[in-house]
């Protein structure tokens, strides 16, 4: 347990909470990004550079980027009229609270289960790209088919409908 | 406690709390910004399980990960334009007054 | 009758014998096109009909001269062509046709008087609508008696004959919109079918005794010697053999077909159709087809006689063969009778035919194939003569059939008067110079030598003076007289006396072939070759018997000039013969009665049948019916109260809290996400907590 570690973890857990608590939409979507980078952080603690920065442009670098896009383009709904939260919040909170309970618990219960510090993995860039266009070729290439049509899916689905007034 | 515990605490907050924003939040997009926080933390425990595990240099946690966060890309595409969708739709992101999936 | 002839016979198929099916295959083919062709075709209709039967008279008298040619370098022509048709098990049915005298000779005759029917038709129906559909039934029907004709399988024979049955019911309901065509036809048709049963019993049985139906086939056919020496032996009831029990039963067939006495009511009636159709039917096929059977299966009749060549010896008889004469001879007499005292032209005709069936069968009884064919052939042209000189009349008349309306019609139709007085000496016997005589002639000498008793030949005697008779008479009223009909009468179209001329000439010349100088006929038949001489008039006891039937006949007509000559008689005026004998005229004129007899006895029994079959219909199974029809809805009853109360309780009640849960999980259903998302959520966390908590620490 570094300290590396905790500063890391704190910045994640504080982002995330950020995130899901602030009431301006677009500030919450910078804490998303606060929290996505101390994540990449954390995989990079982890000795999975390639995951890291894949963390680091797949998240930071587009998902934020859409989810602030969307925030622009729903900005209609922006000044909420009852608050921010639903009118069933506190059940969710509780469901949360129990599932946390839950995860939490069964962590601490096998925490002598646990491995402890292991020897410091050396996989290079190479070794996933041949892993990829090896033995996960077939995966890829999936993922690439459901790339493109997710693409395809998402521009279709927002995409102006014709004679819809605007 | 193990450095793996850690990490596996810090994954279960970072679950919880995503869910707890896409239990509670009323926007729409706000629910997805949870459910992203969500299957991040997923990512980190696989990522966690993999340095940890018996076998890091089969990669196979890593490449969990990496494909997990190809689909969560495309999940987040998909997630904001059906949002935007249905925003110009009902000219609202407000998930309460969103009750047209009842049966 | 072949066993013991002196030739060797022919076996191997001649190309004529071998294309020999044609000749019904061909009217039948017209049938059935002509079927197909549209109401208006009618000139096509005839032509095809017409033509059809010119090609199989073309391919007879090819058969025919091909036996003759045969026959005159002095061996027998008996070819077969067999085929297997249905194999069940070890037996074969077989089918074929036979190319023989007998089968040349009636393929000629039919083919001959059937064309010249047809194309009389042509003149006869030309008003009629449906002028196709009668051509087609025509063809049909001569398409039909050709197959028997040529049918080597009693089989084969039966589904012809069962053709010429159906055709018949066809055509004497023609004008089936008259309610007395229709019953007519029904008769026919009901009446022919009580002797088919016998018929088919007897085919049953003969396939069960000798395992074929094939006439003739190498020595295994079912005519010849080895199937009847076997049949012979073998017993059925009261003493008689098998093969009498089923010629006797064959005989049932053809009595039926050929209006026997106790079946002859059909016949008279069968002249509700056209009156081509009667000609056709009295003449040249349908009554011909029983007793050609009877010639056909000549050699199981005879079976167990004292044979000698070509048939038995002179006047030994066999059991069948006695039935045979017998009710022969009575048909003879009985239809002759009742001629006397009808006054409708074609039902005097009708009974005459009836008389003369009975003269052919007697003849076939007593003389043999020969005799008996020969009678039929010559009968064949002068009754078909007679009866489209009737047609000829009645077209002439304005459909008028009563003959006390006609009356001194020799001026007014000469061709037809002429034509007729030929049909009628002919049918009347007139001496050496008609056809009539000599075949007559032959019945009543191959009777007076008949051994098993006197009563047939006087029967038959009897019967000649009373046809001479009522031919005169009839004469007399169509013919002879004051015109008392109404409108004014005219001769027919050139088409219809056509005909006339041609049969008038045959009914005088066919006589030549079958004089006792020239017995032709008769040797070509039995194989036997004919000279020409004089010789047979020198046999003893000729003499004798042809005076006693020239008298006969001259008696006839003499009484019966005498008693209608030129009288012209008014329709209301009682008969001669009426003022004479009024009870026995009555007693003739109601046909003797055989029709109310039917109707009080067979008729009547049925009734009763019938009543008692509805009684105990109604009572007995209907009551049965009801109780089970009762207690069943007692059962139902039980059932839907039962059904009402628990079942229909319970699945109510089931239903009830399937939509009271349905409501309540309905309330889960808010379609809000969000509500989904938890309700997932607190699912993970039951079943984690329950996985964690179950599993071994």
């Amino acid at each position: 347990m570094t300290v590396v570690f905790w500063i890391l973890a704190t910045l994640t857990v504080l982002g995330g909470l950020m995130a899901v608590t602030l009431k301006n939409t677009v500030h919450c979507a910078l804490a998303l990004t606060v929290a996505f980078a101390g994540l990449a952080l954390l995989y990079l603690q982890l000795d999975a550079q390639f995951a890291g920065f894949a963390q680091i442009l797949v998240y930071i670098g587009a998902v934020a980027i859409l989810v602030v896009f969307a925030i622009l383009l729903t900005r209609g709904s922006d000044t909420p009229r009852e608050g921010i939260f639903s009118r069933t919040w506190f059940a969710g909170l509780a469901v949360a609270a129990a599932v946390f309970a839950v995860l939490g618990w069964a962590i601490l219960q096998s925490v002598d289960a646990l491995p402890h510090e292991t020897a410091t993995p050396s996989v290079t860039v190479m070794q996933i790209g041949n892993a990829l266009l090896g033995r996960y070729v077939l995966p890829l290439e999936i993922v690439a088919l459901l790339l493109t049509a997710a693409l395809l899916g998402a521009v279709i689905v927002a995409m102006h409908e014709k004679g819809e007034s605007k | 406690m193990t450095p793996l515990a850690g990490y596996l605490l810090v994954a279960a907050l970072v679950f919880a709390i995503g869910l707890a924003g896409a239990l509670t939040r009323r926007n729409a997009i706000l629910v997805l910004i949870g459910i992203e926080l969500m299957l991040n933390a997923a990512n980190l425990n696989l990522i966690a399980f993999w340095r940890y595990g018996p076998h890091p240099e089969a990669l196979t946690g890593m490449m969990f990960a990496v494909f997990s966060i190809a689909v969560a890309a495309a999940e987040a595409a998909v997630g904001l334009g059906l949002v935007i969708s249905i925003y110009r739709h009902a000219r609202t992101a407000d998930l309460d007054e969103m009750n047209r999936m009842k049966g | 009758m072949q066993d013991s002839m002196s030739f060797t016979p022919q076996l191997a198929a001649s190309s004529i014998a071998q294309i020999l099916w044609l000749v019904p295959a061909v009217p039948m083919l017209a049938a059935g096109v002509i079927a197909l062709l549209k109401q208006p075709r009618r000139r096509l209709a005839s032509s095809l009909s017409i033509g059809s039967l010119a090609i199989s008279l073309l391919i007879a008298l090819a058969a025919f001269g091909h036996v003759l040619a045969g026959w005159s370098q002095g061996h027998s022509v008996r070819e077969t062509v067999n085929f297997s048709w249905v194999q069940f098990g070890a037996s074969t049915v077989d089918l074929g046709w036979v190319l023989d005298p007998l089968s040349a000779v009636m393929l000629v005759m039919v083919t001959f008087v059937g064309l010249l029917i047809f194309i009389y038709s042509t003149g006869y129906m030309e008003h009629d609508e449906n002028y196709t559909r009668f051509f087609c039934f025509l063809s049909l029907f001569a398409g039909a008696m050709l197959g028997v004709v040529i049918s080597n399988s009693l089989l084969l024979l039966f589904m012809n004959w069962e053709l010429v049955g159906l055709t018949s019911y066809l055509l004497i309901g023609f004008w089936y919109h008259k309610p007395s065509a229709a019953a007519a036809a029904k008769k026919a048709f009901l009446t022919t079918r009580i002797g088919d049963i016998f018929f088919l019993l007897g085919i049953v049985w003969l396939f069960a005794q000798t395992g074929t139906l094939l006439f003739y086939n190498d020595g295994l056919g079912s005519m010849e010697p080895m199937a009847l020496n076997g049949l012979l032996v073998s017993k059925a009831a009261l003493g008689l053999s098998a093969a009498t029990a089923i010629a006797l039963l064959i005989f049932a067939g053809a009595a039926g077909k050929s209006g026997q006495l106790p079946l002859h009511v059909w016949l008279p009636d069968a002249m509700e159709g056209p009156t081509p159709v009667s000609a056709l039917i009295h003449a040249a096929t349908m009554v011909a087809a029983g007793v050609y059977l009877i010639a056909r299966v000549y050699p199981l009749m005879s079976a167990g006689g004292t044979m000698s060549a070509g048939g038995l010896v002179a006047g030994s008889t066999t059991t069948a063969l006695t039935v045979v004469t017998w009710v022969g001879a009575s048909t003879a007499v009985f239809a002759a009778l009742i001629a006397v005292a009808q006054n409708d032209i074609k039902r005097i005709l009708a009974y005459s035919t009836v008389s003369q069936l009975g003269y052919m069968m007697a003849g076939l009884g007593m003389g043999g194939v020969a005799v008996g064919m020969f009678h039929l052939i010559t009968h064949a042209f002068f009754k078909a003569l007679l009866f489209m000189g009737a047609g000829s009349v009645i077209h002439g008349c304005h459909e008028e059939q009563d003959v006390r309306h006609m009356g001194g019609l020799r001026k007014e139709m000469p061709v037809t008067f002429g034509t007729y007085a030929i049909g009628m000496m002919a049918l009347s016997g007139v001496p050496l110079l008609f056809s009539g005589f000599w075949s007559k002639d032959a019945i009543l000498a191959s009777a007076h030598e008949w051994h098993a008793g006197r009563g047939p030949f006087y029967m038959l005697v009897f019967g000649a003076l009373l046809t001479a008779f009522y031919m005169t008479r009839q004469m007399s009223y169509v013919f002879f007289g004051q015109w008392r009909g109404h409108g004014h009468a005219h001769e027919s179209p050139r088409v219809m006396t056509a005909p006339l001329v041609i049969l008038a000439f045959f009914a005088i010349a066919l006589g030549i072939v079958g004089t006792p100088a020239w017995p032709w006929f008769r040797g070509f038949l039995e194989d036997r070759p004919a000279a020409f001489g004089f010789g047979g008039f020198n046999e003893p006891g000729f003499l004798p018997l042809v005076l006693t039937s020239t008298i006969v006949v001259f008696l006839g007509l003499g009484l019966g000039w005498w008693l209608y000559g030129n009288k012209s008689p008014r329709a209301d005026e009682p008969d001669a013969l009426e003022k004479a004998a009024p009870t026995v005229w009555g007693w003739l004129r109601d046909r003797l009665y055989v029709d109310e007899f039917y109707g009080l006895t067979v008729i009547a029994f049925y009734a009763w049948w019938a009543r008692v079959a509805d009684w105990f219909d109604r009572r007995v199974w209907g009551g049965i019916v009801a109780a089970v029809t009762t207690s069943f809805r007692g059962l139902a009853q039980f059932d839907r109260f039962f059904d009402t109360t628990f079942v229909d309780g319970t699945f109510d009640k089931g239903c009830e809290d399937f939509a009271t849960g349905g409501g309540l999980l309905a309330r889960v259903q808010t379609g809000r996400v969000q509500t989904y998302l938890r309700l997932l959520a607190l699912a993970v966390v039951v079943l984690a907590g329950i996985l964690i908590w179950s599993s071994p620490r």
